[in-house]
């Protein structure tokens, strides 16, 4: 088989692990502090990147791609860690990765980005991307790049792809009930919107880093502005999920009486 | 493990750790790397046709994580950046205004105060017609000018090293890689070559798993920037090797654990105030609260070396500290936003190691930097960074090699020319007193400070380990002897830390968590970006001789720990560590009780290079 040629779409997301303070800003919904917060690679498209480097360390001669949307300055940040994950070929757009953008205008941002990739047989592609966000969640972009880009064999929350030697390949996907739709698929292209894939996170490997870093600093360097999140869209609302942290200590208190009150919480 | 075959990479530069003074050495460095048609200014040796290759390898998940609320001068860091408006760019910054000390009283009776102490509680309680009033307080009337730092920055250490990161990476010059721990030096000879970046896929103790194993990868070049701070693996290691100077020694240490507060709304102090306490909880212990903008602050204490009690837990000292009148009076209804600790080389230039060997340099806080009169360290290490890069700048230029000859022409001799050093000097002996106690501390902090360093206290300074006290000595007294056998019993067949039971018994009341403000140990470890680790690594807190804390009764290392990262074990065995929990202050290093038999400059605790730790910025 013939190497692959594997487009994954990932950006940046607030680190899960910080306090996030939703606030409203002057251009819309926000975080509080979001431009200082640090980012981590958004966990479904990190899922895709991972399982995109593992099947092209399978077949020679097969190359990864990350097109990434998002603030230029951050996205450097990200590369530090991200670069050292897996051996990819950045391809960088600068632009708002808020969530707080139309998915249309994302997908349409991708797409461009990923036709003007040098060298790449649209007809072979395999399209990777998370099936979802950590950040505000369409739940559509992937489905939308792969339109703007005619491949209409689609998979949405994929577990597993397994490649055969003449090129085509099965795919789980996840649905309802807690089981999997298999579906084999005789070639690519197709895009392939991620749940979590089987694989750890890979260790940081500082060789594979250093060679990724000349790829990436020249791809900041030249990524092009998009004009994402900047008009066209307003939000009326935004709610959080309701959240509500009700610790209390309480001391001399039986097993009995506690378990009673938990029970007439539950019961609302 | 010689055995094991490792990657090489080749570089030109490589540091290690990324905090002030690597930041302040690579923004100084990287400005002198482009000639003004935008071509390098340098051809790399490692990778020849290419820019100069300079690494920096940080150990915590992404650069800025785990530092701490500073006020400082700012006078390098200004110099560094003349055409920026530094608190319009930084988050959390802002102008140092109103400064205040404040003596703090005991109102509660519970600390443990000696005759010196008591008889400054009654000239300060006395002395209240001419001092500021605070509740339970006395606040100085005049701050003495070396203590001072108007105009300087209070500032997040966070978020000021998230955007010098950030502008640095811009630059395109240098490549600082995080979630990289650095192991050791790599010597030849007493050469250094290189650095050895720490094994992963490998068990808790550190036997490859073979399915994972990855070797840590040695990175050669023909300099080395230890930048790694007073704990780091590779300063510490390199001192191992080379010893310290004749005449210095690293004995005297604390521990700063802070919190970010988002303050009540009621609370009306103004951004930039800066307020440092003593006093309370302990005489030995030293408080500050710095204001943030938009309503936080940062404000936390420091527990000193000589703070001989081995119960010395410094999450319950802040908790009581935060409750004191004083400070409740601006805190109470706040709200913890993150937190955390780290560990200050307290010796100053009296622990300086050897700056300079063949291919190494050593910058920052590890190189003896912190002022210990003015109780300042960023911009004095940010500073050495500057100096640093001046010299490599030079050799550079000069097509020097990195020798030892050479780095100590051009470093070193601008070190020793700087008005750092000259501070650095004055401040020498300012902490002396403090081996004899707080009350001749205070004296002698006081003579050295208005004095220039002329006249000082002496006094007999001892490696930490030697001078922690047993429980009996500590509580004599105070618990009787049958209650405290009870209590450490009870304490070792729960598996919990001595601090609950023994502070209470001696007269501390226990903390009313609300779980804002006032939560538990656990709970904290969580705020403000959760302390983690990523798996794949060995345990970086190990014991040297597990037999000797077998013997322990005190093991200040679970009392100490600012993460209940370590925390007893089977009765009878060595502590348990759980790496997940540990945020790297490294307290343990010189809170450990037992010196070593053949080397009683040291304790038992092995502390190597690990990964995670802090997981916020915002610190």
């Amino acid at each position: 088989m013939e190497g692959l040629q594997i487009v994954v779409c990932g950006s940046l997301v607030p680190d899960p692990l910080q306090t996030l303070e939703p606030v409203i800003n002057p251009t819309g919904p926000g975080l509080k502090n979001e431009t200082m917060l640090p980012s981590v690679l958004d966990p479904w498209a990190s899922h895709s990147l991972y399982e995109a480097a593992n099947l092209a360390k399978q077949v020679a001669g097969s190359k990864v791609f990350l097109v990434s949307l998002g603030p230029k300055a951050k996205l450097q940040q990200l590369m530090m860690t991200v670069a050292q994950k897996a051996p990819f070929e950045l391809v960088a757009v600068d632009g708002s990765a808020s969530g707080f953008t139309d998915a249309m205008d994302v997908a349409k941002t991708l797409a461009a980005a990923i036709e003007a990739i040098p060298g790449l047989d649209k007809g072979k592609m395999l399209l990777f991307g998370g099936c979802s966000s950590a950040s505000r969640d369409a739940g559509v972009t992937m489905q939308l790049v792969g339109e703007q880009l005619g491949i209409t064999d689609q998979f949405v929350g994929v577990d597993e792809i397994k490649m055969q030697d003449d090129g085509s390949f099965s795919v789980l996907e996840r649905i309802e009930g807690g089981q999997y739709l298999a579906s084999t698929c005789p070639s690519m292209p197709a895009v392939l919107a991620w749940a979590t894939g089987s694989l750890p996170e890979p260790p940081n490997n500082p060789q594979i880093g250093m060679a990724n870093m000349r790829c990436v600093m020249p791809a900041l360097q030249k990524a092009k502005p998009a004009s994402i999140g900047v008009g066209g869209i307003s939000f009326e609302k935004t709610e959080i999920p309701a959240q509500k942290r009700d610790t209390r200590i309480v001391k001399d208190v039986s097993a009995d009486e506690i378990a009673a009150e938990l029970v007439e919480w539950i019961k609302g | 493990m010689s055995e094991i075959e490792r990657m090489k990479m080749e570089a030109d530069i490589v540091c290690v750790g990324f905090g002030p003074s690597t930041a302040g050495f690579l923004t100084t460095l990287t400005r002198a790397l482009l000639n003004e048609d935008g071509t390098p200014a340098f051809e790399s040796k490692a990778m020849p046709g290419m820019p100069l290759q300079i690494m920096c390898y940080e150990r915590a998940d992404d650069i800025g994580f785990g530092v701490s609320g500073v006020v400082t001068k700012a006078t390098s860091i200004k110099a560094s950046f003349p055409d920026k408006d530094l608190t319009a760019e930084i988050p959390n910054s802002v102008i140092a205004g109103t400064e205040k000390v404040a003596y703090l009283f005991d109102h509660l009776g519970a600390s443990q105060r000696d005759p010196g102490t008591k008889f400054v509680d009654a000239v300060f309680r006395g002395g209240h017609f001419f001092m500021g009033k605070g509740p339970e307080a006395a606040e100085l009337p005049w701050i003495p000018p070396f203590l001072r730092k108007e105009d300087g920055l209070v500032m997040s250490m966070g978020s000021f090293m998230s955007w010098a990161g950030s502008q640095l990476m811009g630059s395109g010059l240098v490549q600082i890689w995080p979630g990289t721990p650095v192991s050791e030096p790599i010597f030849e000879d007493d050469k250094v070559v290189g650095v050895r970046l720490a094994d992963q896929g490998v068990d808790l103790q550190g036997n490859p798993d073979p399915a994972t194993f990855m070797p840590g990868m040695d990175i050669h070049a023909p300099l080395v920037v230890v930048g790694d701070g007073p704990v780091g693996a590779v300063g510490r290691k390199l001192d191992e090797h080379f010893g310290l100077p004749e005449g210095n020694h690293q004995h005297d240490w604390a521990v700063g654990m802070k919190a970010v507060v988002e303050l009540p709304e009621k609370c009306k102090l103004e951004p930039g105030t800066v307020i440092h306490t003593l006093g309370y909880p302990e005489q030995e212990i030293f408080g500050f609260m710095y204001v943030y903008p938009d309503r936080t602050a940062s404000l936390g204490i420091f527990v000193p070396s000589w703070f001989d009690s081995p119960v010395r837990t410094t999450y319950t000292y802040l908790q009581h500290w935060m409750q004191h009148p004083y400070i409740w009076q601006h805190v109470e209804g706040g709200k913890m936003r993150s937190w955390g600790a780290k560990s200050l080389q307290e010796s100053g230039v009296r622990g300086e190691p050897h700056l300079t060997g063949e291919g190494y340099v050593r910058i920052g806080e590890g190189s003896g930097t912190t002022n210990v009169l003015t109780n300042s360290g960023v911009d004095e290490a940010w500073h050495s960074g500057v100096l640093l890069a001046e010299g490599v700048i030079e050799l550079l230029k000069e097509g020097k090699p990195f020798t030892k000859e050479n780095l100590d022409a051009t470093y070193v001799k601008r070190r020793r020319a700087d008005k750092l050093n000259d501070d650095l000097q004055k401040a020498k002996r300012a902490r002396d007193g403090f081996q004899d106690g707080f009350f001749k501390g205070m004296m002698g902090t006081g003579m050295t400070g208005m004095t220039n360093g002329v006249v000082n206290v002496s006094s007999n300074s001892r490696p930490p380990a030697h001078r922690i006290k047993t429980l009996k000595e500590t509580y004599a007294g105070r618990i009787s002897e049958e209650k405290l056998a009870e209590a450490v019993a009870q304490c070792a067949k729960d598996k919990q830390p001595l601090h609950d039971a023994l502070m209470i018994l001696a007269g501390w009341p226990e903390i009313k968590m609300d779980g804002e403000l006032l939560m538990s140990h656990q709970d904290v470890l969580l705020k403000g970006g959760k302390v983690q680790a990523v798996g794949g690594f060995a345990d970086h807190v190990t014991f040297a001789h597990p037999e000797l804390c077998e013997t322990c009764e005190e093991r200040t290392c679970i009392e100490i720990c600012s993460a209940q990262a370590i925390m007893p074990g089977e009765e009878g065995e060595p502590p348990e560590f759980d790496r997940e929990k540990c945020i790297h202050c490294g307290a343990c290093i010189w809170s450990c009780s037992k010196a070593l038999p053949d080397y009683p400059e040291k304790a038992n605790i092995v502390f190597s290079a690990g990964s995670g730790g802090l997981h916020s910025n915002e610190n």
